[in-house]
């Protein structure tokens, strides 16, 4: 054990990273907006400034704790300099506070407060940039952005994305994705974990608390809630219970005291999507089909895969999440018992998810005009309401779910946590009841097996884009074979999405992790298949899983999606007889695409054929399963040569 | 259309100097460099071509692309004409000849770039030829002792040797 002194005390350490992590361990909080445990160090923010005997001041966050290093955390000079660099934040930011999302969560104010800043001697900024609401998941307002950078390293390190970049220089310096494009624009899948990291304002949670009001106002409309399985080992956070304490019921009296009609529970809908999903796994492993079967529960995966890895959209199980699952039984199904039509009836999911409300909003999922889920709200959100509706916490008497979508088995519950969609599944398919610890918990990845007639099924399980890039990589290049992966965009699954509760840090996670599996434990049925509603549901409506009728409400289909919005590069500007648009996205460009491009301009040139023939490099067709792909009059060639075209445009000539 | 063919000279080039470079991300900059010889600026899906090419995210191709100076992000003129407004340069009165060459280009408030991308009109902060001031560089030939009358006639030898404003041969 090597010591050093802080404040004059002795403190031992043995493989802390940084001078911080010891002096936290010690029982001193130091302020930081740019240090977060699981991404990089950055040593922006100056918050955490310390005093060493010989060095003078330096960032704890920085620095590696030495033997005999003497350190002060708090001197007159340091709580100058704090405050000062505190105020300089304060001066760029936009001080909006009382009518702002993150007012009373807020990082900034809090160290503002706990500081002590009384008065901000510099004047706001003029300039005003403007505010991008493009997104369904996220709202970005950089007049509140202090450029600690959190939100840029969570999506190039955790995420693996990079959508959102440093541009510009000194006072200009902003946070934004590429070309000053909008969110919508570029490849964002909706996460939100850069809202979840953001100490300020800047990137918030997209609010859908009005629609729900509107809804619940409406007398005409019967609202339908589900809660999803790690909203409710979350919510009480908000009111000083601990993370993972299960508040189904206090949320279920909640909501029916606002004025929701039917509480139901997302987790019979995840029992319905592994009836679903383990029966398409059965049938795929039983032919050697489009194996691995990716999960396809996790919105933003979904969007991940459609976006960057085309070739790998037929291994999605064409399941829909749960969320969707219980939208479309309660729009096509339920509303019909109730004897209303489907728009008669309002769908809120409450959703520990920023990119539930994209999914939510996906064309596949809304019928002529009316979607199957109405509005989405988080975990965030749903406190906000229960706020504003003057509903006190304490008073609270638990309510049960209605029935008949109420009820769910322990598999259901684990859903919310990583590795709980692989293991329920797993659970379904093998004879005996068992439980698969091995995918649980916070490792990046995790793997398990189940032996059933005679063949092994291999499982693997992610978390963090970072991770699921790193293993699509290995797949497919053929280093890894594997069965069944699940994939979570968030660290530690649903429970780490970006609309639960702030803080939003590993060790909360683990504990709302930890509060569904004590669920699970105390269910005596643990397999989908033994869900005595599901099993109603699929005599009623459904006949069998996968059978045409479960074809049409619970599964869909995905297709590749352009990464960024922006203009082709001409190579002509007469107008000829013929255009022809090369894909030089990156699917089609490692495909050759190239090389075609080069062919065409190449023919084009020495038949001068320049102004007959419109040549065009376009970024991507979303035709990425028949790369390289070229478009010719508008008509996609899939799978196209340079000798295909070239004989097209002889036939021309 | 100057610009748009210049594409069709450069896109081979774009991928050249990629190539040159082993694509290797460590060498952005030289390759913008490079690739904003070749088109006088950096055109957005050419700045998206090389982050698809180089498989690195655009906004970190857009950070660096708008981090320094030198990069342009819109479409420059085939001469450069830079004057210089240091110490040295503004007491010997570059602000009229700036103002002279902003009158002679036609250029409107804020525009750098005149409509047929022939000339762009910048300020620098000093050339180190203080002794010559005021300093004007068109492309790699350094003016000194620039009067205005001196810096439009420049500009109309540029004009006659192009044949004509509007009439962009080059291209």
């Amino acid at each position: 054990m090597k010591t050093l002194k802080i404040n004059g005390r002795e403190v031992t350490f043995s493989n802390e990273k940084n001078l911080l992590e010891v002096i936290r361990k010690a029982g001193i909080e130091l302020p930081t907006f740019c240090y977060h445990s699981e991404l990089s160090i950055y040593g922006a923010c100056r918050m955490c400034l310390v005093e060493e005997k010989k060095k003078g001041l330096i960032a704890a966050c920085a620095i590696p704790p030495r033997e005999g290093m003497e350190i002060k955390t708090h001197t007159l000079k340091l709580q100058k300099q704090r405050k000062m660099t505190l105020e300089l934040l304060l001066a760029e930011h936009e001080r909006d506070c009382t009518a702002c999302d993150k007012n009373g969560n807020c990082r900034l104010q809090e160290l503002a407060r706990n500081l002590g800043i009384e008065k901000v001697r510099f004047e706001k900024k003029d300039k005003k940039l403007p505010v991008d609401n493009s997104s369904c998941a996220i709202l970005r307002d950089p007049n509140k952005c202090i450029l600690c950078g959190d939100c840029v390293r969570m999506c190039e390190e955790v995420q693996g994305i990079g959508v959102i970049g440093f541009a510009y220089r000194g006072s200009n310096t902003v946070v934004t994705p590429a070309f000053n494009k909008r969110i919508r624009e570029v490849d964002c899948v909706d996460c939100g974990q850069c809202a979840a990291v953001c100490p300020t304002g800047a990137i918030v949670v997209k609010s859908n608390i009005d629609k729900v009001w509107e809804a619940i106002y409406d007398d005409e409309k019967v609202v339908v809630a589900q809660l999803a399985p790690a909203v409710r080992v979350a919510f009480g956070e908000a009111f000083g219970l601990k993370a993972g304490t299960s508040t189904e019921n206090l949320i279920i009296a909640a909501l029916k005291t606002m004025g929701v009609d039917k509480v139901f529970d997302t987790c019979f809908a995840a029992d319905l999507t592994v009836m679903e999903e383990s029966k398409e796994f059965t049938q795929r492993f039983g032919k050697g089909e489009r194996l691995p079967q990716f999960t396809s529960c996790c919105p933003a995966w979904v969007r991940f895969v459609e976006l960057n890895y085309p070739s790998l959209i037929d291994n999605l199980s064409s399941c829909r999440s749960p969320q969707q699952m219980f939208g479309s039984f309660v729009k096509n199904y339920y509303a019909r018992q109730l004897g209303l039509s489907r728009e008669k009836v309002f769908v809120v999911s409450i959703m520990p998810c920023t990119a539930k409300k994209a999914e939510a909003a996906r064309e596949e999922f809304i019928t002529s005009g009316d979607p199957d889920v109405n509005a989405v709200i988080t975990t965030q959100e749903l406190i906000k309401m229960v706020k504003e509706a003057g509903i006190v916490f304490e008073d609270l008497k638990e309510e049960p779910f209605d029935m008949p979508f109420g009820f769910a088995t322990g598999s259901g519950f684990i859903f919310g946590a990583t590795g709980g969609v692989a293991e329920a599944v797993t659970r379904n398919l093998a004879e005996e009841v068992q439980k698969f610890k091995d995918v649980r918990g916070l490792d990046g990845i995790k793997e398990a097996r189940l032996r059933k007639d005679n063949r092994e099924i291999k499982v693997t399980v992610v978390h963090g884009l970072k991770n699921a890039r790193d293993l699509l990589e290995k797949i497919k290049a053929g280093e890894v074979d594997y069965d069944l992966v699940e994939v979570m965009a968030c660290p530690g699954g649903c429970v780490g999405g970006a609309g639960q509760p702030l803080p939003n840090n590993l060790i909360k996670r683990s504990q709302r992790a930890r509060g569904l599996y004590d669920n699970d434990n105390r269910m005596q049925l643990v397999r989908a298949r033994e869900n005595p509603m599901v099993k109603l549901l699929y005599e009623k409506w459904l006949s069998t899983p996968c059978s045409e009728q479960s074809h049409r409400y619970l599964h869909t289909s995905y297709r590749p999606k352009r990464r960024i919005e922006g203009s082709d590069i001409r190579f002509s500007s007469e107008k000829g007889q013929m255009d022809i648009k090369v894909c030089i996205g990156t699917s089609c460009y490692l495909n050759g695409s190239y090389d075609i491009f080069k062919a065409v301009d190449k023919k084009i040139k020495e038949n001068n054929l320049e102004d007959r023939v419109n040549l065009e490099a376009t970024f991507c067709l979303e035709n990425c399963n028949g790369s390289p792909c070229v478009e010719v009059n508008g008509k996609i060639v899939d799978k196209a040569s340079k000798e295909k075209i070239c004989r097209m445009i002889d036939e021309l000539a | 259309m100057a610009a748009k063919q210049d594409f069709k000279r450069s896109f081979q080039r774009v991928n050249e100097i990629i190539e040159a470079h082993g694509r290797n991300p460590v060498e952005l900059i030289s390759i913008l460099q490079e690739v904003q010889e070749e088109y006088r600026y950096l055109p957005e899906e050419i700045l998206n071509y090389i982050a698809t090419a180089m498989r690195i995210s655009p906004s970190k191709v857009f950070g660096v692309a708008t981090f320094y100076e030198n990069f342009s992000l819109e479409p420059k003129g085939k001469y450069v004409v830079k004057v210089c407004d240091g110490t040295a340069c503004h007491v010997r009165k570059s602000t009229a000849l700036l103002n002279a060459l902003k009158k002679k280009l036609e250029l409107k408030e804020g525009q750098e770039t005149t409509q047929d991308l022939m000339f762009t009109l910048e300020t620098v902060s000093c050339f180190g030829a203080c002794g010559l001031a005021p300093v004007m560089v068109i492309n790699d030939e350094v003016y000194g002792k620039v009067t205005p009358e001196k810096a439009e006639k420049i500009i109309d030898e540029i004009i006659k040797e192009e044949g004509g404003r509007g009439n962009d041969q080059d291209h």
